[in-house]
């Protein structure tokens, strides 16, 4: 278990960049803003993954969040006649340490291509913008991110230590000798969480939008929607843990290791995942977190509509219904 | 067969390689307090699950109340009682709010559970109690509150899993006045306890061992079988000739 968690640790928590998705506008066409297309797509760093022609796509693949940044070339780069070329690089700022590290490695390819081959001084001024987060403000990269959290610990984990501790207290067994049936029992226990989960989090969304003053661009209605159904899938893995682990501390460890570790760390809540081993990108790819952040941050940062989150929406609905079934099987009638 | 409330035949679990319960085959008569006696492990705790639709038999035929409890559970459940070893009443819940979901949980109605939680309230004198907190009473009372509430849907067999485990000599005593009066009332009580000296009070027993019934008949008769004076001397003789 300690090796794992070094190993987990130490690829996951990574503020490095590797392969971030970006997009280059090149309106040039020329030598020079194919070198330095080039150079940025060689450093390693970024991988293009869109084409874009216009500035409208670019807007598009930010909303996806396809991109994590995109580059504009102007017409006027390497032409000669006006010594010095403006580049352009959109970030997005809804994660404004990664979109600022981003900045910072483009603008120093940008600078290397721009100096050593000219016999002309073509300086290259890069002036860059933070989409979304003008202000680079972390709050609002960590905000939605805190509401998934809590979302997940009241009701995966709650509800299995309190599934669990009926077990330990012996009165599952006399529940389970009763006529209800065990659907029954779920709800009874599933229910309350529910409701707590759901005032949970309308006051912390309160609180953020008051005091941290964190932008609210998207739809309530729509963040209504993806939190119920986020909070419907953390409450049965919550039972599915209840149904696997024994005691009270068996389930906390659980829930501990296996859902609130995994999803602080693959997210990308804090850290991005692009920037991870493939392995860890992998396993990222079955935590729903890592959909539901996506979905709140385009919601509440982009002003994402359904649209642009159905995709995340409908795998995270897919998930949930994959875990209900599991553990409504699992959930034993018998001891 | 008609007396007979609860016949079971060459029951068997088994926990991987392990025999918990191994072919084992009795009848309880209606109105009777059969007691499961034997050390821990031995499987008498399998043994009431089994009866109860808690575990599933690996083979051998189980008939509670005249259902088979395989595949007619709910009905099982409808006619049955059960009190675990841990009481489960919920410690910080009231008095009376464990009757109420107890009697909540059997699906009786307002009037008949108002009804109910009265008469469970005059037998057990808790009419001032009512409203503390179950972690806040003696072990006694939570004992006897635990029994009363596993009688709450008047079911025509109570199971009770080690009720007496743990409990002072004085407190033991009550409680078996109190399963007494319930079989007096034709209720059929089946009882595990490894409280040798508690065979005395039942009117049959079965003595487990290793999974198997190593005695199985009226108190008298198995200790004249053994030619015993106490049920301890029993319990020894039975042992060693096991081991």
């Amino acid at each position: 278990m300690p090796i794992a968690q070094l190993f987990l640790f130490g690829y996951a928590i990574t503020t490095e960049i590797r392969n971030a998705s970006i997009a280059i506008l090149d309106n040039a066409h020329n030598t020079k803003s194919t070198e330095l297309t080039n150079d940025i797509v060689s450093s390693g760093y970024f991988t293009i993954e869109e084409e874009v022609q216009s500035y409208q796509d670019i807007d598009d693949a930010f909303r996806q969040g396809k991109i994590k940044a995109a580059i504009i070339i102007p017409s006027t780069i390497g032409s000669g006649q006006i010594p010095s070329a403006r580049i352009q690089i959109l970030a997005d700022g809804t994660d404004p340490n990664f979109a600022a590290i981003v900045v910072a490695y483009i603008s120093s390819i940008a600078s290397r291509v721009a100096t050593p081959l000219s016999s002309q001084p073509a300086f290259i001024n890069v002036e860059h913008r933070m989409w979304y987060n003008l202000n680079q403000r972390s709050v609002n990269m960590f905000v939605p991110g805190v509401i998934t959290f809590i979302m997940l610990l009241v009701s995966a984990m709650l509800t299995s230590i309190s599934i669990t501790r009926e077990k330990e207290m012996g009165n599952m067994e006399v529940l389970l000798v009763s006529p209800l049936k065990p659907v029954i029992i779920v709800l009874g226990k599933v229910v309350p969480y529910l409701i707590l989960s759901m005032v949970n989090v309308t006051s912390v969304l309160t609180v953020a939008l008051v005091f941290f003053e964190v932008p609210m661009q998207g739809s309530y209605i729509l963040l209504a929607l993806a939190s119920s159904i986020f909070i419907i899938c953390s409450l049965s893995l919550g039972v599915l843990i209840s149904s696997i682990a024994k005691t009270q501390q068996v389930a906390l460890m659980m829930s501990l290791m296996g859902l609130m570790l995994p999803t602080i760390l693959l997210s990308n809540f804090i850290f991005p995942v692009t920037s991870m081993p493939p392995l860890l990108q992998w396993i990222s790819v079955i935590i729903p977190a890592k959909y539901f952040v996506s979905i709140i941050r385009g919601i509440m940062l982009k002003g994402a509509g359904i649209g642009v989150i159905l995709n995340d929406l409908l795998i995270l609905a897919g998930m949930t219904l994959l875990f209900i079934i599991i553990s409504v099987r699992k959930f034993k009638i018998r001891l | 067969m008609d007396d007979f409330v609860i016949i079971a035949r060459d029951l068997t679990r088994k926990f991987g390689d392990f025999v918990a319960v191994d072919s084992i085959s009795f009848n309880v008569e209606r109105g009777e307090i059969f007691g499961f006696l034997g050390a821990n492990g031995a499987g008498k705790t399998t043994a009431m699950r089994m009866m109860c639709g808690l575990l599933m038999p690996t083979s051998g035929e189980i008939h509670v109340a005249g259902y088979n409890v395989k595949n007619e559970t709910d009905a099982v459940k409808k006619s049955i009682g059960y009190m675990s070893q841990r009481f489960s009443l919920y410690n910080d819940l009231s008095v009376q709010e464990n009757i109420d979901f107890y009697g909540g949980i059997y699906g009786l109605s307002k009037s008949t559970l108002k009804q109910r939680s009265q008469q469970l309230l005059d037998e057990l004198d808790l009419h001032q109690d009512r409203s503390r907190l179950v972690s806040d009473l003696p072990l006694g009372i939570k004992q006897r509150l635990a029994f009363s509430t596993a009688l709450i849907h008047d079911p025509s067999i109570v199971f009770l899993d080690e009720p007496t485990s743990g409990v002072d000599p004085l407190t033991r005593r009550q409680f078996w006045e109190m399963i007494q009066s319930a079989a007096e009332r034709g209720i059929t009580v089946l009882i595990t306890t490894h409280y040798l000296d508690e065979a005395e009070y039942c009117q049959r027993i079965s003595i487990m061992v290793d999974g198997r019934l190593a005695a199985y008949d009226t108190p008298e008769n198995v200790r004249s079988t053994y030619s015993a004076r106490t049920m301890d001397e029993v319990f020894l003789k039975i042992t060693r000739k096991s081991s």
